[in-house]
């Protein structure tokens, strides 16, 4: 008899706690997404509807897309962080993967110290190297131009793509590798040939971990561009202003922050379980 | 961190050790690949040189000369006197501005605050995409969201969510009675830390809770089973047993978000731009460097944060040593 109200307290317990669960989940889910959300919400409204909050989008008045992508300064914003993005990915990944084959599979007196010197470079602070970077830009004659921050974006994608690519290369195994001394081939070939197409995985993760940090980066490009046909697009939206503080176009700033990040978005959903193991292996923030 | 790798996606997040060596009665090939393995080295250090290197070393030149940023071409040298200088009674340099100690202690109090809110956030969200449940693979890609967009995006984000008379966090604030009138966010000095630290936690938890997830996965499931079967309350298994055993993971992460939030940059300087109450040790590094174009003051600033981050980060591999030696 008695055992009757113990049971269902403990389903009660259960329901509880099923409850509770769900509405962690639901908090997550507000938390991590709301504010894009609402950002797309007001890229929507025009006029005098930004000034009255919304839950809900009710129209979807496009307006302020056709006048962000109607500037070319913006379309030339995002042409050059496309230029900036991919071809620091490019040459982060052909020095980046010779050197983690060197790192990874050779075993020679000073990889240590060559290993803590990556390390170290990953550490800097930008703003450490600002000046004397700033006077290299100069002395190449790169200022305001966009190649000034493909330069200058291996500070932090090579370091990076080094040492993720060397932790990918040190788990394949070595029988690989002696195969290929036994036929005789050179550590060129070896690497192109035998390890290269089996870090292509491998390869992609750092290559858009990269080039999202590349994408993202602000400060360089701030300092090293000028004029309006030269910028990134995190440059452009951040000098998006209107007469003053409180007449900020925040439709339009909406709309521009929208048309960046939903490309960025589309990736990461798309490569989700390359980036995890990406960032765990370098434990770097993207 | 004797982490296995029953997780194939998830490596565990140590320094790479090097392969097995190769057995030495291939001399030749061995001195081969040795002299291939400094060729392949070679085009990255010399890259690293540039572009890290050298403006390294040019930049605590500068720090030692009055060089202008307009003509970085004619200075002089002035030994130490941007660091401190007593000159007619009273100090002067980086070392004796209020405003650079200002800097350092908003880059602190930022960097202790929202990385403490980012490791129990991420423990907590990585805690429950632990678990089993319908959806789980939507609530883990939707917290990868923040952190993929832009940092300039979520602080512009933000400054609309914030916004002093239209924004959706004031009016929720109102519309729930916590508060009386809008609050400006940015603007009030008691605030606008905070606000910062919002964007910043809201865009860095995801990092924090996807690496604790991956070592959470590398847990031996038996341990729990043991519990469960004992009965014992699942608090105190987080606390004496989860905890404990992805610490060494946890901290690894921790020590990243640390040496990246001290240089933080971007979202002071695009949510409440040069204001004093936020600005930290980057900001005012280059408000003097761009803005004042004093190229010397600038550098003295950077050297001074380049020589925290790097006794920071030298303690740091000193302690993590034995952790890379080990695996050699």
């Amino acid at each position: 008899m008695s055992a009757q109200p113990l049971v269902s307290r403990r389903k009660l317990k259960r329901y509880v706690g099923k409850v509770a669960f769900f509405f962690l989940i639901v908090a997550i889910l507000l938390f991590t997404v709301f504010p894009f959300y609402y950002a797309i919400l007001t890229s929507f409204k025009s006029g005098s509807e930004l000034f009255t909050v919304d839950y809900w989008i009710h129209s979807l008045n496009v307006g302020n897309y056709a006048s962000v992508l109607g500037q070319q300064s913006f379309l030339d914003s995002i042409w050059n962080s496309v230029l900036v993005s991919s071809m620091t990915v490019l040459i982060a990944m052909l020095l980046g993967v010779t050197a983690a084959y060197a790192l990874g599979r050779v075993r020679f007196r000073g990889r240590g110290p060559i290993l803590m010197i990556v390390l170290g470079v990953s550490m800097f602070p930008q703003v450490a190297v600002l000046s004397g970077l700033f006077e290299v830009i100069r002395a190449m004659d790169l200022y305001n131009n966009p190649w000034s921050l493909v330069f200058s974006y291996t500070i932090f994608t090579l370091p990076f793509t080094v040492w993720v690519l060397t932790t990918f290369m040190r788990q394949l195994p070595k029988e690989l590798e002696e195969a290929a001394i036994v036929d005789g081939a050179s550590p060129v070939v070896t690497l192109f040939k035998v390890f290269v197409p089996l870090m292509g995985p491998a390869m992609a993760t750092t290559g858009l971990l990269a080039f999202i940090a590349a994408w993202n980066e602000f400060l360089f490009a701030l300092t090293f561009t000028l004029t309006n046909d030269q910028r990134t697009v995190p440059v452009a939206i951040a000098l998006i202003t209107g007469g003053s503080q409180h007449e900020l176009p925040w439709g339009t700033l909406m709309a521009a922050s929208v048309i960046v990040t939903v490309p960025l978005i589309v990736l990461v959903l798309i490569f989700q379980r390359r980036i995890v193991s990406g960032l765990t292996a370098g434990a770097v923030k993207g | 961190m004797a982490l296995s790798k029953t997780d194939p996606v998830a490596t565990r997040p140590v320094p790479p050790a090097p392969v097995q060596a190769m057995p030495r009665r291939r001399g030749r090939v061995s001195r081969q690949r040795v002299r291939a393995a400094w060729l392949f080295l070679i085009p990255m250090l010399l890259v690293l040189a540039g572009v890290a290197g050298w403006p390294l070393l040019r930049t605590i030149w500068f720090s030692l000369t009055d060089a202008s940023f307009s003509d970085l071409t004619s200075y002089h040298f002035i030994g130490l006197e941007n660091y401190l200088v007593y000159d007619d009674g009273a100090w002067y340099g980086v070392l004796a501005d209020p405003v650079w100690w200002h800097a350092v202690w908003n880059t602190v109090f930022f960097t202790v605050v929202s990385v403490s809110l980012e490791t129990v956030f991420g423990l907590v969200i990585a805690l429950t995409l632990n678990m089993q449940f319908r959806g789980r693979g939507w609530v883990r890609a939707a917290t990868l969201v923040p952190w993929a967009i832009p940092t300039i995006v979520s602080a512009k984000m933000w400054g609309w969510m914030l916004h002093d008379q239209f924004g959706i966090i004031n009016h929720i604030l109102l519309g729930l009675g916590v508060i009386d009138s809008p609050l400006n966010w940015t603007a009030n000095p008691d605030l606008s830390m905070w606000a910062v630290i919002m964007v910043d936690v809201w865009k860095t938890t995801p990092f924090m809770a996807l690496l604790a997830l991956a070592a959470l996965q590398m847990l031996p499931s038996d341990c729990y089973e043991a519990a469960k079967v004992d009965g014992i309350n699942p608090v105190k298994v987080f606390f004496r047993v989860t905890l404990p055993l992805i610490t060494p993971a946890l901290m690894v992460a921790i020590i990243f978000r640390v040496l990246d939030a001290l240089r933080v940059f971007d979202v002071i300087y695009v949510l409440t731009s040069n204001s004093e109450d936020t600005m930290s040790m980057s900001v005012y590094a280059r408000q003097q460097l761009v803005q004042f174009q004093d190229v010397g003051y600038g550098s003295a600033a950077s050297t001074v944060l380049f020589l925290i981050i790097a006794l920071l980060t030298i303690t740091y591999l000193y302690l993590g040593r034995k952790q890379i030696g080990g695996d050699a």
